[in-house]
């Protein structure tokens, strides 16, 4: 213990606040390196190899480890996370510097530290006695830094030098740093850079490809022109900032044109919120999402934003001229009302720098290495990379990382990361639209997997603890087909005193994911489950969302894994059930309520609880069940009860002025084989559906009202604000073109108003409005009740609402689990659950999370529906209008439940005459009138044009306008070129 | 910016200490001559000096008197000077007060207060700073200055402080760990019997941890107490040597 330990105590001073904190020194720290008899037994296992063989290095042909500094492991870790790449050492002072410069990287380095086969070891070197180094006076931190790396370097050599000489083993220092490294080899450390090691491991070339090109030791780039003014230093634009000269904001590049951007400005401002920054020069190698400071140019240098679409298409630096015409180009189209304010970039605070899905552009020179790259995201510039694989890549979807943007650049300079696959394949564009929308989903890393239990699992003891047993409550879930995540499971059954007994049994998820560990920070991280077309990605491990707290019933998830380990059983037998009883088991948080027959609760008490789930059944089953006369088991009359009290409750609910909406769902039939899209289905809604729907909204009220009596200032709830009254103006205007009056003072007199909204000649009409009536609606968002004081929930018109039951899938839920069990006693609480300023932060990344999934959702359907027609070519179909523009119609396929823009003003097409009216809304088309709702066929097809942004184009082909529309009955024209030719041949 | 790793996945908290490892620990007893004991203590960075005056009458209102024991007076006092910010309290401020009282309810118990019937004794204790674990360092300080006084004792009383970080206890907190806010617990032992004196916890701890984190507290009370008993024999010899001088 204590006695035995020697400490030397070093105290650090500093700052105007006289701050002093102890810093023990030890001898029982170990090397890592097995087999040292020095460390013997020190503290966990070590992690390098004894005899480091693999890395054939021709610099270095001994066995080594490496020892890489702080820049090298911030830069090169795409390298580092190469399986090729074993035995690094990464000393505390490192990664201390990293999780201060980068949360990503940091989180990088500890998922290859945990992956035992690459055995990397950390080393606390700042808290070994030999070697630890004190800042000496005039040295600065990242001096102080580089000499604590070296020192320790240093150690290790003559460490392992001690172990055994004739293994000659060393410890071999990577920087790219020239300085540090000459020190380094003044100092007898061996020392390299990253480019001159990697280079050296002669059996794997392809790793160069993986180095990050970084310009600092002044790689020439062929014109030495410089072609960008300098960024300022951070700490000249921090003072800039303060005293007003500079505004900070982010950059948001534009879409359409490569040379325009507006950089949104931090704050409460309400003057200059948006600032325009126009031309190359201006833009400042800023790029989208960078955090920027911008200059304000003078009123006489103020631009309009541009109408032109102007995509990047150059390959030379020389095109900087051209450039420079277009740019003036921009600036004749100036009407004088249009100016807003202009600025330029000074400088950037901070990168937000990711990797980037695009395409290779190959270079025209056959032998060139130097190579552009294309991002999907047009907002991004193109990107110089270094590739021997360029013939190889090409028609690949590729992943490339930014390294850094010199002055004297065109373009930034990258290296390729990663070959996603060719380019239209299934698999390779959902790896790109997962990418492209922020969605984590590599599989989960060692360090996460291991917190989760140990199988086979099964109830103990101490699981028990604070748990009621309702194993013998008839429990069952009702789900779609195929769902294998189930939360949620119900039961019903009458009280002696005549009353009804409900529960809502939600899988107790957080009592296996522990808050602050690896498993809890992933989910945390992740948010949300995402569903695609055909894919899901999960929140938390299979083992969980589908196993341990699924609900299911056991014969159904015996099946699924069966499924899953492509065996083929087909009888199940009395030991396989026997077998499979230990695990139905499942632990459950409920939330049960006492209600009378006209569904008013009572009473309503939370526990956790451990339940068995006696079926687990699809909507249609439940469906049939309860309309069967025949069928009077338990299960039934459970369900039975629960219709009857749903169908009273949803009553109470809409007049109260819940809104039902409705949106086009669409579901994709999948061929088995080919896994293509074969048919699509709109999704159909059975009583059932509204019946689960409805307890759940239920539990997540009374869950809300709990946790927010229990937690007023730190409670996880969810809002859905009213809507500003102008946000109306479309679905009155266009319920007023067909005599119908739409009123929105109130939700309740919205929901009533669309009630009425009814035709008999139009029975689709009423869907219609319903449509529209959801674009109307502002997002609903998770907030921290202590700082905000709006918690009304317009949709489900609830004073108070939050998400409690589907934690497998929604990590704001697993969230409200641990508040509800504080609140009743049933688990601990942890600091960071009570600081309401993390919580802000939490619901921050959910409602981020949400929303790019549900941006992921719609491409991987946008996706998917072009698949299905190009299977099924150019397909002509009915459609009804949703909205008119001022050159355009949108328009909504009930059919597929497909969305799509007709488009009157094409590029070298002399333009029809159009007449647009804000008020009715129409459109007038050389004399034909369109008005929101009218039926209009159209035509469907596949534009490919564009390899990298394919999309699904529309043509109006009723009603019939000489030169608008396209004939009904066209033979597989190629659609690429368009009627043009067909308009000449007209001609 | 990244928040302070309190634990790093290799085990080590943010001054290089692992999870049960105690702060540096310096007493020296009798270092204030004209008091009946006194004590001197350093745990890490926080320093505390105690000082005891009794068994002698009461003070002030004889009303207060006790038939069958001694009355224990605690009063708790900390430098301007003790933390970072110099804050000047007044005497008897709400926190001060409540430190008394604790001390108070600690020594009454492992005082042999019967001995001493309507007497009074005085426990002074001042904190010259601060750096995590104040109560602890003054309950150390004030058992040696107790010892020191030569009133009897049932036992030492060692106290130490413990956390609870990333599902592991952490034993004597310092003052970075205290301001991350976690569940702290302060617990002053009589090492001997295991009796506890005090046991006092801050912000919410789950029942199922409190085991845990309450054993690591004790483990750390016991090391204490292994140093407090060195520092007293220490002492002890150095006095005999003076004595047969
Ligand atoms: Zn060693």
């Amino acid at each position: 213990m204590l006695k035995s330990k020697t400490f030397l105590k070093k105290t650090r001073t500093g700052g105007v606040m006289k701050i002093v904190r102890e810093h023990y020194l030890r001898d029982d720290i170990g090397c890592g390196a097995p087999g040292c008899a020095e460390c013997g037994g020190a503290h966990g296992e070590p992690a390098l190899e004894p005899q480091p063989q693999d890395q054939a290095s021709s610099l270095w042909p001994r066995p080594h480890y490496l020892l890489p500094d702080t820049n090298v492991l911030l830069h090169q870790i795409d390298v580092l996370e190469d399986p090729a790449i074993r035995n690094v050492i990464v000393l505390q002072t490192v990664l201390q510097e990293v999780r201060n410069r980068s949360a990503p990287v940091y989180k990088r380095i500890r998922d290859v530290t945990n992956n035992l086969e690459k055995h990397f070891y950390t080393f606390t070197n700042e808290h070994h006695r030999e070697t630890y180094v004190e800042q000496e006076q005039g040295e600065n931190a990242n001096d102080r830094n580089d000499r604590a790396i070296r020192v320790a370097a240093k150690w290790y050599n003559e460490h392992l030098n001690k172990m055994s000489a004739e293994n000659q083993l060393q410890v071999i220092f990577i920087t790219n740093d020239r300085k540090n490294k000459e020190k380094a080899v003044e100092e007898g450390i061996p020392a390299f850079t990253c480019e001159e090691y990697i280079k050296s491991l002669t059996a794997n070339p392809e790793l160069i490809d993986r180095l990050a090109c970084l310009s600092e030791d002044g790689k020439e780039i062929e014109s030495g022109k410089i072609i960008f003014s300098e960024h300022l230093p951070l700490s000249k634009l921090q003072q800039g900032v303060k005293s007003g000269i500079y505004l900070q904001g982010t950059f948001r590049a534009s879409r359409e044109n490569y040379l325009e951007a507006t950089v949104w400005i931090h704050g409460d401002t309400e003057e200059n919120k948006e600032i325009i920054v126009q031309g190359l020069k201006h833009l400042n190698r800023a790029v989208h999402e960078d955090v920027v400071a911008v200059e304000i140019l003078p009123k006489n240098q103020w631009v309009a934003p541009s109408p032109v679409v102007l995509q990047d298409e150059g390959q030379d630096e020389d095109d900087v001229e051209k450039e420079e015409e277009t740019e003036r180009m921009l600036k004749t189209t100036i009407n004088e009302k249009m100016l807003r304010p202009t600025g330029r970039v000074v400088g950037i605070i901070k990168r937000n720098w990711r990797p980037y899905c695009g395409m290779l552009s190959k270079s025209a020179i056959k032998e060139s290495r130097r190579h552009l790259f294309t991002p999907a995201d047009k907002r991004i510039p193109r990107i110089r990379i270094e590739t021997r694989q360029a013939s190889a890549l090409e028609g690949r979807r590729i992943i490339v990382a930014i390294d850094g943007w010199p002055r004297n650049s065109r373009y930034p300079n990258g290296h390729f990361v990663r070959n996603l696959g060719d380019v239209g394949e299934k698999e390779t564009e959902t790896e790109v639209l997962l990418l492209e929308h922020d969605v984590p989903h590599q599989p989960f890393s060692q360090a996460v997997l291991s917190f989760l239990p140990k199988m086979p699992w099964s109830i103990t003891e101490n699981d028990m603890k604070n748990r009621e047993d309702l194993r013998h409550l008839c429990v069952c879930s009702v789900d779609p087909p195929g769902c294998t995540d189930i939360d949620d499971a119900l039961h019903c059954r009458e009280l002696k005193n005549g009353n009804l007994e409900v529960g809502v049994h939600i899988a107790d998820v957080s009592h296996f994911i522990r808050p602050g560990n690896a498993l809890d920070q992933e989910s945390a991280r992740r948010g949300t489950t995402v569903y695609l077309c055909e894919k899901r990605i999960d929140m938390v491990p299979e083992l969980l969302s589908s196993n341990l707290c699924s609900l299911r019933c056991n014969v159904d998830r015996y099946l699924y894994m069966l499924v899953h380990k492509t065996i083929v059983i087909t009888i199940l037998t009395d030991s396989h059930q026997q077998m499979l009883s230990a695990f139905t088991h499942r632990l459950a948080f409920s939330c049960i309520w006492e209600m009378n027959h006209n569904a008013e609760i009572l009473k309503t008490r939370f526990t956790k609880s451990v339940i068995n789930s006696k079926a687990s059944l699809t909507y249609a089953e439940a469906q049939m069940r309860i309309d069967s006369a025949t069928m009077n088991d338990d299960i039934t009359t459970s369900l039975r009860g629960l219709n009857k009290l749903a169908k009273i409750l949803k009553k109470g609910r809409i007049e109260k002025g819940a809104l039902t909406l409705s949106s086009p769902e669409v579901r994709f039939h999948m061929d088995s084989e080919t896994h293509d899209p074969i048919d699509l289905q709109t999704k159909e809604l059975r009583e059932t559906n509204s019946m689960v729907e409805e307890f759940m909204l239920l539990a997540n009220i009374s869950v809300a009202k709990k946790i927010h009596e229990e937690f007023s200032e730190h409670a996880l709830l969810r809002k859905h604000p009213a809507p500003p009254p102008s946000n109306y103006e479309v679905l009155v205007k266009a319920a007023k073109s067909k005599n119908l009056e739409i009123k929105t003072d109130t939700a309740r007199s919205l929901a009533d108003s669309l009630d009425r909204a009814e035709s008999l000649a139009f029975p689709y009409l009423n869907t219609l409005l319903r449509i529209l009536a959801t674009r109307c609606m502002m997002q609903a968002v998770y907030f921290c009740s202590g700082m905000d004081n709006d918690f009304h929930h317009y949709g489900l018109a609830s004073p108070i609402y939050t998400h409690f039951t589907s934690p497998i899938r929604r990590y704001a839920d697993i969230i409200v689990h641990r508040l509800l069990a504080v609140a009743i006693g049933a688990d601990c609480t942890y600091p960071e659950l009570t600081d309401k300023h993390k919580l802000a932060d939490i619901c921050k990344n959910l409602n981020f999370r949400h929303k790019m999934a549900q941006y992921a959702q719609r491409a991987s359907v946008a996706f998917h529906t072009q698949l299905f027609f190009k299977s099924k070519g150019i397909v002509s179909e009915e459609a009804y209008i949703l909205f008119v523009r001022k050159n355009a119609i949108v328009v909504l396929i009930p059919k597929y439940g497909l969305e799509g823009t007709v488009f009157f003003e094409e590029k070298d097409k002399p333009k029809p005459q159009l007449i647009y009216d804000d008020e009715a809304p129409s459109l007038k088309i050389e004399g034909v009138v369109f008005h929101v709702f009218d039926k209009v066929k159209v035509k469907i097809m596949l534009d490919s044009s564009n390899l990298q942004h394919q999309k699904i184009r529309m043509a109006l082909v009723e009603p019939q306008i000489p030169g608008i529309s396209v004939p009904s009955e066209i033979s597989n024209m190629d659609i690429n070129e368009p009627e043009e030719k067909r308009r000449k041949l007209e001609k | 910016m990244a928040g302070l790793e309190l634990l790093s996945d290799q085990g080590y908290r943010v001054d290089g200490r692992r999870a049960g490892e105690l702060r540096k620990i310096q007493a020296r007893m009798g270092v204030f001559a004209q008091a009946d004991g006194s004590a001197y203590i350093e745990q890490g960075n926080t320093k505390a000096l105690a000082v005891v005056y009794g068994p002698h009458e009461i003070r002030g209102s004889r009303s207060r008197a006790l038939p069958d024991r001694a009355l224990v007076n605690c009063q708790y006092s900390s430098a301007t000077f003790s933390t970072g910010e110099r804050k000047r309290r007044a005497h008897g401020d709400r926190k001060s007060c409540e430190m008394g009282l604790q001390l108070r309810q600690t020594f009454e118990a492992a005082i042999l207060t019967q001995l001493h019937p309507r007497s009074q004794i005085d426990i002074y204790v001042q904190v010259l700073q601060a750096d995590g674990g104040t109560y602890a360092a003054c309950v150390n300080a004030a058992t040696l200055a107790v010892l020191d006084a030569g009133i009897p004792m049932r036992d030492f009383v060692c106290a130490c402080s413990a956390g609870f970080v990333d599902g592991t206890a952490l034993a004597d907190l310092s003052h970075v760990e205290e301001a991350a806010g976690g569940p702290q617990l302060a617990l002053a032992l009589l090492p001997a019997s295991g009796q506890i004196a005090l046991l006092e916890m801050d912000a919410r701890l789950h029942e199922d941890h409190l085991e845990w984190v309450l054993e690591a507290a004790a483990q750390a009370a016991r090391d204490v107490h292994t140093l407090l008993d060195r520092v007293v024999r220490q002492h002890v010899r150095e006095a005999s040597i003076l004595l047969g001088d």
